[in-house]
């Protein structure tokens, strides 16, 4: 955190400045782990297997915060008996399908809730990188469930999570993650102990969490225990994801995803959706219990803001007009699809994928086999001119006399040469003034779509055809101003916000929004942002000024409420659950919940209301059901839907590892991704032969000095003089074993590329002793590329591409490679080294090894597994 | 006291300056109060953004990209185009860190001195891997110390070098013509000539913001206050506020640096707490303005000139032929 | 990188090479390092001085001696006596002008050296003797040319003005010189400059006798050996002085001594020592044989030479090794514990 957010890492600085204690779990000692109490190394991609233990030991020795638990979370529940863990199948759940590598979840449900789990079977939902939609709201669950107060049924969640982790010993970490267990059990006690009724503890992770074939789950553990200790919705609790970038919460609120939409309403798929109504019931399962009742209207007034006037409720709001998902249309299947000519254009905003994406041979050889591609970015990157200098010049593989792609490189406007919010993490909107003027050429986006959309409506104004009605009917007509007619961006907050059509009257709230055409509304939970016509992003009351909750500062989806679910933060009565941690409590006088904070209730659903029977929607939700975007109102330590590779986390080896899985059968995510592309390879992990081809970790992340793929650092000389060149961190075990010294080169090889750096020989990298064996791991930056000031190899040439199921996020921070003393090989000899180390290692280009490790035991796929999936 | 003798005093005023105030001694009338850093290294997470922040503002060119392989210093000194340095010191934590023994005591290193340039080994051996989960990493934004005796500011031989109204010194790059003395007589090694340009240049403290009631660029930046600015009194009580607590919650190798008015230089107008001793950071042990022994050099200077001259008059008269 | 200026890292390596020299050398008088530097990176900035510094330490000290030399054959009636020095003088006293504007950073303001006098500031005061002296130097020097100059005409009067001048001139510059043969060791002594700082008391004597013995040189190669009498008494005490001065400079700093008598500086140093006692041995015996006179001034001006290189190269390797900064300063700071610790 220190490295990568050193800003936000001054509250962590206050924090300790007043006593508290911070542990650093990290595979290297980082500047965070610099200024940490406690450092934890462990071995990269075991995270899963730690944060397991946690959960082991708070159940072994009954730490979890009981009251909270049962009255917030899923633990009385009782889960179906078909459901098989993972823990009696060698790592795989009831229900997998073979065919499709993914899970039928019929036999994870609630008991009594077998059949209507909605889609049952997963392969569709992985193709979309569906779990992204739960950002705002859980999966769905209809009904009642079967409960056990006492938590001693066999099949209630606790005893099911309480079994499923009973193997997740102190013994076990060691074994997996190489952390000596009095260090963990350091770390298990000053989390438990700073958990419950009176002191509350937060997690926070970083993009180095996500970036796994297991990110989610990751998450999922870290919620879990959470969940268990009472710390969330309550102040100071939390799972805190940090970042990678400015907004880049906001760019899935309103996406620059494939499969969303804005407000996460998912993108239409061209079978599953095909009328307004079944696209609109796929959000709001008709009868189920929660908020997304109102999901017409929210969608309803999207198609208004994008089709004005065009769209009408005869016309179902011209939802003919959106495109529709066929299948998977991630970053990583877009490039494959490139490479096999099948996609002609590209626009490519604010990314550096020849830099910052994994496998980066892929992603030039993709871009280079376009018609055309659009770069926008502040300086000259390597995504614009790998036709012409990146490394597959080198090595003949691009010719740039014949490169095909042509390249269209527009300068673009830097955040602070325009204006604009920003989303950050705690979902807050800070609007940002311009300082100064764009130079030269430069743009901003939003002018460069305004104006891209009106020059296209211009030059096919007239048309007669159908297909063009979607861009000459959209609703176009922002304000403009200055010399070169730069859009009015409140005018656009203003639409985000909605607005009643007949008034042009800014909604207070998502709640105005209707779904008859009258109010037009661009991110339904960014509604209230510009209510009263007023941009309340740009509120800068100083936190002296107002209280802690600093609510006066910025605005935060949903209705500016700082704190989700924050009703948890009172007990089941709605009275704190201590004095010293109250935020949001019941006022018995008043009939109505009070607080620090926008209380995330219906104000006036007292503590002791019981939904009648039948009911759907809010009305369904309890006055203790904290969880109102959960279909039934807990927080889910199991979860019956909605994760796509178990309901448990589960340890899973990387991809790519030196090491067997020591705890189950199942090697690797038996859902991961896989492309059969013959560009990608996977260096071989046990239990297949060669894996000590590769006998070596790897894993990438930043430094403060530089951002990212460097495009905005490697570009700016007081910057880039601070790193000025590529390296690769060793321990000083490994130098010798390898042959490396401090400063000289070496170079380093997978199954896809081989790149150089120099050498840092430090003991902040530390050999752990794993189940018996040493494991040395290495450290790169993937912060260079062949442009800017300073230049050097792309780390993220190492990886192949294997992504999440859920997300479709590439596992990126963790790979095997060979490290070699010296400069790499160039021109030919460059693609022999890698040919030579793929066929010592039995690696086929293209091929992948089996999602299921051979010789564990399958079972039926479920009564549900009908098979959508289109494999 | 040694402020009498040699100290640059202006043409106006001779007489020694009261101690700790060096303005005043310096000729400035109602001078405001002496502003000053105060650099907590035991808060620094060495994000370098007071280098950034420092060079965005004063426009201080590049210092060179060049991977010194330093830990994660890159930038090497405190030079003409380098007017902050963040060092890095990557070391097995000092015996009895969570003890209590004497600071003093407790110098981290001990073992090893690492010489640290390429192939001359690996930074910090430490032995074996398992040894190692007791380690720290230093971080340390080293500054122009601003001193209250300042070697550089009493050798200028052109007033180029002036003590400004908030007791800092400054360099007036339209006077200064590129002697070097002042690099010399530095006693920190802070003031450096610039290539390209034959004058020489330093921290300023940010002198056109102060005087504007400005933070300094770099202190404005640094996001955990390890870099404070303010009164220099003030700095000085909240330092030692800062110590107490770490000796009490067992830290006991904090210690302050340059904050001592009696120390060799009078004390600095940019101190620091550090958490091993000073040389670890690159930083003498125990500074002394080098004027402080002038007066006696011109004594010598003046036997020998004696010497010589009647060396000359010996020859001349000690014999006929 | 930029291609006009070297990168930071070549220049701290280029440093550290000089300051590693030396280290593995027997007969330290302390035992190798036991302290832990920050990457074995110098703490000071060597001096940016360069050879010209070294060079006008030797032509000022060169000009100082050769105006005393003067002087005396002034007072004593000895004319080539006079006229050597004073044409040495003026030589001497240019080039140490010529080496100190080249030295600067920004030579076109070599002028703003007298905008302000500083008494805590050796270069300015240096920059005022050089000025006095100077002035006086070159007026005496040019006096010389009187008999040059036409008997009729406009410059008649200047021919019988300029004798009585030049012999104020002359003894002018002559009061001046001890200061301008001695104030170049304070100018080195007032820095943080270990090895140059410690040498304080003793730099002054190597300084004026290398000045001496430097004046005397001139004597010895531009007089006739009838005349050069005292010039040879004059080698002899100049190299008396500058001997005990250097001794005293090697024995008495501790550690900081070791520059003086290891590497570069130490050759350079012990070269000196050898051409001094060449110098004056040369004068002294066989003085008298013109060429042998004129062999001993050129060994003693290569000896004054070598010595101002050697105590310069001496202070850039202590300014180069934090050794030298740190280990007496801890000495320092350990003793001054000590005898504030309580009795008992």
């Amino acid at each position: 955190m220190a490295e990568a957010h050193p800003v936000g890492f001054q509250w962590v600085m206050e924090a300790r400045k007043r006593g508290a204690k911070v542990f650093h779990v990290d595979p290297r000692f980082t500047r965070t782990s610099a200024s940490a109490d406690v450092y934890l190394p462990i071995r990269a991609g075991t995270d899963i297997a730690l944060l397991g233990g946690v959960i082991n030991y708070i159940l072994t020795n009954e730490l979890d915060f009981r009251e909270y638990v049962l009255a917030y979370t899923n633990a009385a529940t009782i889960v179906s008996e078909d459901f098989v863990d993972a823990e009696d199948a060698e790592g795989l759940f009831s229900g997998f399908d073979p065919a499709t590598g993914s899970y039928v979840q019929d036999s994870w449900q609630y008991a009594g809730h077998e059949r209507d789990s909605g889609s049952g079977h997963t392969a569709t939902a992985r193709e979309t990188a569906a779990g992204l939609r739960h950002e705002s709201h859980g999966a769905p669950i209809a009904g009642q469930v079967e409960r056990d107060e006492t938590l001693q049924h066999p099949r209630c969640v606790y005893q099911i999570l309480k079994r499923h982790f009973a193997r997740y010993t102190p013994e076990m970490v060691q074994r997996v993650c190489g952390l000596p267990p009095e260090k963990f059990l350091e770390l298990a006690r000053a989390w438990t102990q700073n958990s419950g009724r009176e002191r509350t503890g937060c997690l926070i992770y970083s993009v180095g969490w996500t970036q796994h074939s297991v990110g989610v789950q990751y998450i999922r553990t870290g919620a879990i225990i959470q969940l268990l200790l009472g710390n969330v919705g309550r102040p100071g609790g939390g799972v805190l994801a940090l970042r990678g970038h400015a907004s880049i919460q906001g760019s899935t609120d309103i996406p620059t995803l494939f499969n969303l939409l804005p407000g996460y309403l998912p993108m239409p798929h061209h079978a599953q959706h095909p009328t307004f109504d079944d696209w609109v019931n796929a959000i709001r399962h008709p009868g189920q219990k929660g908020f997304w009742g109102n999901a017409r209207a929210y969608a309803a007034s999207l198609l208004k803001a994008y089709w004005g006037e065009a769209a009408t409720p005869d016309n179902d709001f011209c939802y003919g007009y959106l495109p529709r998902l066929t299948g998977d249309h991630g970053t990583y299947q877009q490039v494959l699809d490139m490479i096999d000519g099948k996609i002609r254009g590209y626009f490519l905003l604010g990314q550096n994928p020849a830099v910052g994406s994994a496998h980066g041979r892929a992603q030039r050889l993709g871009m280079a086999n376009l018609e055309w591609l659009v770069v926008r970015d502040l300086f000259m990157i390597e995504s614009a001119t790998f036709w012409q200098r990146g490394p597959e010049v080198a090595t003949g593989e691009i010719v740039p006399q014949e490169c095909r792609t042509e390249v269209f490189f527009l300068p673009a406007a830097s955040h602070v040469e325009k204006e604009g919010t920003f989303t950050q993490t705690q979902r807050l909107l800070q609007w940002r003034e311009k300082a100064v003027d764009p130079p030269g050429d430069a743009r901003s986006e939003l002018w460069f779509f305004y104006h891209l959309g009106r020059r296209l409506r211009e030059k096919l104004a007239g048309s007669p055809l159908p297909r063009d009605r979607a861009l000459l009917d959209l609703a176009w007509d922002y304000p403009t101003h200055g010399p070169h007619d730069e859009p009015d961006a409140e005018a656009v907050l203003r639409e985000i916000n909605g607005y009643d059509i007949a008034t042009g009257r800014p909604l207070a709230g998502f709640a105005e929004a209707r779904d008859d055409g009258t109010t037009a509304v661009g991110c339904w939970i960014y509604a209230g942002v510009y209510a009263d016509g007023v941009n309340q992003a740009a509120r800068r009351r100083p936190g002296g000024e107002q209280d802690w909750v600093a609510a006066e500062w910025g605005w935060a989806w949903p209705a500016n409420r700082r704190m989700l679910y924050n009703r948890a933060s009172a007990d089941p009565q709605g009275r704190p659950w201590s004095d010293r941690k109250r935020y949001v409590w019941w006022d018995e006088s008043a009939g109505r919940w009070t607080g620090h904070d926008v209380p995330d209730f219906e104000v006036t659903k007292a503590p002791s209301y019981r939904p009648p029977p039948g009911a759907s929607g809010p009305a369904a939700l309890a006055g203790d059901d904290p969880f109102v975007m959960q279909a039934d109102g807990k927080g889910w330590l199991y979860a019956p839907s909605g994760v796509l590779d178990g309901p448990l986390p589960t340890h899973y080896e990387p991809a790519e590892s030196p090491v067997r899985n020591p705890l189950y059968g199942q090697q690797g995510n038996p859902t991961r991704k896989t492309y059969r592309h013959p560009v990608n390879s996977v260096n071989p992990s046990p239990p297949q032969e060669h894996s000590q081809v590769f006998p070596y970790v790897f894993t990438v992340s930043r430094l403060t000095e530089h951002h990212t793929a460097g495009g905005m650092s490697r570009t700016v000389a007081p910057l880039a003089e601070l790193q000025p060149e590529m390296f690769v961190e060793v321990s000083p075990e490994l130098a010798t074993l390898a042959g490396l010294n401090h400063l000289g080169w070496a170079h380093l090889v997978s199954a896809r590329a081989v790149i150089e750096a120099k050498v840092l020989v430090t003991d902040r990298l530390v050999p752990l002793r794993v189940d018996g064996r040493v494991i040395h791991q290495l450290w790169l930056p993937y912060h260079f590329g062949f442009e800017g000031l300073v230049t050097g190899d792309s780390a993220n040439d190492l990886f192949g591409i294997t992504l999440d199921p859920n997300v479709l996020i590439q596992e990126s921070k963790i790979g095997t490679c060979d490290v070699r003393p010296g400069r790499r090989p160039t021109g030919a000899a460059l693609g022999e080294l890698v040919d030579d180390y793929r066929r010592r290692a039995g690696v086929t280009p293209g091929a992948v090894p089996p999602a299921v490790t051979p010789g564990v035991p399958i079972g039926p796929p479920g009564s549900g597994g009908d098979g959508e999936g289109n494999g | 006291m040694v402020d009498a003798q040699g100290r640059p005093g202006g043409p106006a005023t001779p007489a020694a300056p009261p101690p700790g105030d060096p303005a005043a001694g310096a000729g400035w009338v109602d001078a405001p109060p002496r502003m000053g850093f105060f650099t907590d290294t035991s808060v620094c997470i060495g994000c370098k953004a007071c280098e950034v922040a420092c060079k965005e503002w004063n426009g201080v060119p590049t210092s060179g990209l060049d991977l010194l392989g330093m830990s994660y210093d890159n930038t090497g000194a405190l030079t003409a185009n380098s007017w902050r340095h963040v060092a890095f010191v990557e070391q097995p934590r000092p015996a009895g860190h969570r003890g209590g023994s004497e600071p003093t005591e407790a110098p981290a290193s001990g073992a090893t001195e690492f010489l640290g340039m390429p192939a001359a080994g690996p930074p910090g051996r430490t032995g074996t891997a398992e040894g190692r989960s007791d380690f720290r990493w230093l971080m340390m934004s080293d500054v122009c110390k601003h001193c209250t005796q300042a070697g550089c500011l009493d050798v200028c031989p052109t007033g180029a070098l002036f003590r400004t109204e908030f007791g800092t010194v400054v360099v007036q790059e339209d006077i200064c013509n590129g002697c070097g003395y002042c690099v010399s007589a530095c006693p920190y090694g802070v003031i450096d000539r610039r290539v390209d340009d034959g004058r020489v240049w330093k921290c300023t403290l940010c002198y056109d913001r102060i005087g504007a009631g400005l933070t300094p660029a770099c202190a404005q930046a640094c996001p955990t206050e390890s870099i404070q600015y303010g009164p220099l009194d003030e700095l000085r009580e909240r330092a030692a506020a800062r110590v107490a607590t770490l000796h009490e919650r067992g830290t006991p190798e904090a210690r302050l640096y340059g904050h001592d008015p009696h120390d060799g230089v009078g004390g600095d107008g940019a101190f620091f707490l550090l958490l091993d001793e000073p040389e670890v950071y690159g930083l003498p042990p125990d500074p002394q303005v080098t004027t402080r022994d002038l007066p006696k050099m011109w004594q010598r200077a003046g036997v020998a000139a004696l010497a010589m001259a009647a060396g000359a008059v010996v020859a001349f008269l000690g014999g006929r032929r | 990188m930029s291609p006009e200026r070297p990168p930071v890292g070549e220049r701290f390596r280029r440093e550290m090479s000089g300051g590693r020299r030396g280290r593995g050398d027997a007969g330290l008088t302390v035992p190798p390092a036991e302290f832990t530097s920050y990457y074995g990176r110098p703490i000071l900035k060597p001096p940016v001085w360069t050879w010209e510094i070294a060079a006008y330490l030797f032509t000022g000290g060169l000009a100082a001696g050769s105006s005393l030399l003067a002087a005396g054959g002034q007072l004593t009636d000895r004319p080539a006596v006079r006229r050597a020095g004073r044409v040495a003088a003026l030589a001497a006293i240019t080039a140490s002008a010529g080496l100190l504007v080249k030295d600067l950073g920004r030579p076109e303001r070599f002028h703003h050296m007298l905008r302000v006098a500083k008494p805590t500031s050796p270069m300015s005061v240096g920059s005022w003797i050089l000025a006095g002296y100077g002035s006086a130097a070159g007026v005496a020097a040019i006096a010389e040319a009187a008999p040059l100059l036409p008997e009729r005409g406009p410059l008649r009067l200047a021919r019988r003005a300029l004798p009585p001048l030049g012999r104020a001139a002359g003894l002018a510059a002559a009061l001046t010189a001890p200061a301008l043969g001695t104030y170049t060791a304070v100018l080195l002594a007032d820095t943080a400059v270990p090895s140059w700082h410690e040498a304080y008391p003793h730099l002054p004597l190597v300084f004026g006798g290398s000045a001496l013995a430097s004046g005397a040189a001139v004597g010895l190669i531009a007089v006739p050996p009838a005349q050069a009498g005292p010039a040879r008494r004059m080698a002899v005490a100049g190299a008396a002085l500058e001997l005990y001065g250097a001794h005293q400079v090697e024995t008495r700093l501790g550690l900081l001594g070791e520059p003086y008598r290891t590497g570069r500086a130490g050759r350079l140093l012990r070269a000196g020592r050898t051409l001094t006692a060449a110098g004056v041995a040369g004068a002294v015996l066989a003085g008298r044989n013109r060429t042998v006179a004129a062999l001993s001034g050129a060994a003693l001006l290569a000896a004054s030479l070598a010595t101002r290189f050697g105590v310069f190269h001496a202070g850039v390797v202590s300014a180069r090794d934090p050794r030298y900064t740190v280990l007496p300063q801890r000495e320092r700071l350990a003793r001054r514990r000590a005898a504030e610790a309580p009795d008992g």
